[in-house]
């Protein structure tokens, strides 16, 4: 039976300090204190500084994660002197190209924007390679007149603001008297929906895949789409097929919190397997909710607010090529219900589990790809090392086994080797293990080694309906037909 | 009443252990100004890790001893409980 | 400090010790837990 291939992956990520004031966290606390949004636009990064940011050039391929290792720290301090908005990974776009990629998302007139702006929005993205004419011509404007007078004459909108502070536009409701469909829902929703679907498009476009040959798109993300009938009803995986020109393709969302992208992935190998669609493509929007979600912790040290990017992800699978690496759905790893909430049972099923069944060491799988939040974000804001805890985990169980010896030392030799320093944005679902799919498909290719295992963890707990966690993992192998 | 922590930093624990103690240090959420002074231990303190049955907590929680920075956990919280009185 | 008999608030977090893993261990010290949350920053 064939193997699933992962043939391409691509990420799309869009500065948007302006929009830190619509994370959950700073929007609250700005309802609370309306001073707390000039503290916070005070501490926003230029374009330039998140483009000259090492992690985010990492995530666009330009530099390798262990190059971080190495790299003048804190990277926050030390722009880089070459970088570049595109990468053989992706693209980083500026605020005002992803208000216009907003509006080019919306079919529903809930994104207005005041008309210079649209004009030289529209003007900016013209030539994008992966914007349609179509789209260009939705990015009109509006009188500021009428966004002043819907901003403030009737509920069920809320501004949209550049990082300078100036009002461009706004998104509402077209219906107020449906919570599920606030405003800020809405914009978090466009927001995923663009994000995504710029992810797709280059996926498509970089392998060659004409769209109408795809036949399913699997969303993967933590959005909850729909109305009050059907809050979190979701098909982001459709909506997203549609904008990519996709006219055979059908689509389903995979939800599962931070974790769900793995989840989606075995789901989207086991159906190319199983010849049910000959090629699935998983896509995963952004997390705009988690925008300045430690602001404070950053504000309190006096550095940038760094939760100030969103990122989305693609990834085309499909049968074996001969060269594409391989998602090896025998080793798939999971957090079952029995396992439990004990940290080392979490990691035997997912790291141990998958070993033992492809007779595999620890260390024979040459990168662990966990979830790779940025630790510059989350460790100044006493949220620790993510990816760090989850690489000492790896190496405390390995040292249990006793494939490596036991004591700080080996285990740090374990985690320098087989680990890298966390780079991604703190997306939740994106950061989760995706981020390093780019990289180890190069490496697969080049042969630098044959296995990599992604493993990622949800929090299911947060949403009250249980106490547990959940996980699931699999093993990447370089493809023998490559040689 | 006794606050039992699983924090995965110092810096984390701290935060904790002042706000069920002498009130939230960051004076935004509902515990600003409130000085509940319960006492509170982090789980991988020997205080309380001697009262659990070690089969159960060698099950549960010991592998993280070896994970998280446990010497800096455990300063954290003695200095918060010193500076605090409980 | 005697844990047996007391009642406990449990603070857990996922990537340090989870709520539900701080349970077990109280219950075995005799102690009745009132309140379990696990956080998330991430």
């Amino acid at each position: 039976m064939s193997q699933p291939v992962v043939r391409e992956i691509r990420f799309f990520l869009a500065h948007t300090p302006g929009l830190v004031r619509h994370g959950s966290k700073p929007t609250r606390e700005i309802h609370a204190n309306h001073s707390v949004w000039q503290d916070i636009r005070g501490s926003l990064r230029s374009f330039d500084d998140a483009v000259a940011y090492a992690p985010h050039q990492v995530m666009l391929g330009n530099m390798q994660p262990d190059d971080l290792n190495t790299a003048e720290a804190p990277w926050y301090e030390n722009m880089l002197a070459e970088y570049s908005t595109s990468g053989p990974h992706g693209e980083m776009v500026n605020e005002d190209q992803f208000h216009g990629l907003l509006k080019a998302a919306d079919e529903f007139d809930l994104v207005l924007l005041e008309e210079g702006y649209a004009t030289r929005v529209a003007a900016e993205l013209r030539n994008h390679p992966r914007v349609t004419d179509e789209e260009i011509e939705r990015i009109q404007g509006v009188p500021f007149s009428r966004i002043e007078e819907r901003l403030s004459s009737r509920e069920g909108a809320i501004p949209l603001l550049t990082r300078d502070g100036a009002t461009i536009g706004l998104v509402q409701t077209d219906y107020v008297d449906d919570p599920s469909l606030a405003p800020d829902i809405l914009l978090e929703n466009l927001a995923v929906k663009a994000t995504a679907t710029m992810a797709l498009r280059s996926v498509l476009a970089e392998s060659g895949t004409d769209p109408a040959s795809l036949q399913y798109v699997i969303g993967s993300g933590e959005e909850a789409i729909g109305d009050r009938y059907n809050r979190g009803g979701g098909n982001l995986g459709k909506a997203v097929a549609e904008a990519s020109a996709c006219v055979n393709s059908t689509g389903a969302d995979v939800k599962a919190f931070c974790c769900a992208p793995v989840h989606a992935m075995v789901v989207g190998g086991s159906l190319v397997q199983s010849g049910v669609f000959p090629e699935v493509a998983i896509v995963g929007g952004c997390s705009l909710a988690k925008l300045g979600m430690k602001y404070r912790g950053h504000l309190a040290k006096e550095i940038p607010v760094m939760e100030d990017v969103l990122a989305g992800f693609a990834v085309l699978m499909g049968p074996d090529d001969g060269t594409s690496p391989v998602l090896r759905l025998d080793s798939v790893g999971r957090h079952t219900v029995g396992a439990g909430s004990v940290q080392q049972a979490i990691v035997e099923a997912l790291v141990a589990d998958p070993l033992d069944r492809l007779g595999l060491k620890f260390g024979d799988v040459a990168k662990y790809a966990t979830e790779m939040h940025n630790p510059e974000i989350t460790d100044t804001a006493g949220s620790g090392n993510v990816p760090r805890t989850n690489y000492r985990l790896i190496a405390a169980l390995a040292a249990q086994r006793g494939e490596i010896p036991t004591g700080s030392e080996s285990r740090d030799k374990f985690v320098e080797e087989h680990g890298m320093p966390g780079f991604s944005p703190t997306q939740g679902h994106v950061a989760s293990a995706m981020p390093f799919m780019a990289h180890a498909m190069d490496d697969l290719k080049a042969g630098e080694y044959q296995y990599s295992m992604f493993l990622a963890k949800g929090s299911l707990f947060l949403g009250r309906m249980t106490h547990m966690s959940d996980g699931e993992s699999f093993i990447m192998e370089a493809n023998s037909g490559a040689e | 009443m006794v606050v039992l922590l699983g924090s995965p930093t110092a810096e984390s624990a701290e935060v904790y252990a002042r706000t069920v103690t002498e009130g939230d240090p960051s004076w935004v959420g509902p515990l600003a100004g409130i000085a509940l002074g319960l006492p509170v231990f982090h789980v991988l303190e020997e205080e309380v890790k001697s009262q659990f049955d070690a089969a159960v907590y060698k099950e549960q929680v010991s592998i993280m001893e070896s994970v998280l920075d446990t010497d800096d956990i455990i300063d954290a919280m003695r200095q918060v409980r010193d500076a605090v009185g409980v | 400090m005697d844990l047996s008999g007391k009642r406990v608030i449990i603070v857990g977090e996922r990537d340090g010790v989870p709520g539900p893993a701080i349970e077990a261990c109280v219950r075995s010290a005799g102690a009745e837990p009132v309140m379990v949350q696990t956080q998330c920053f991430v």
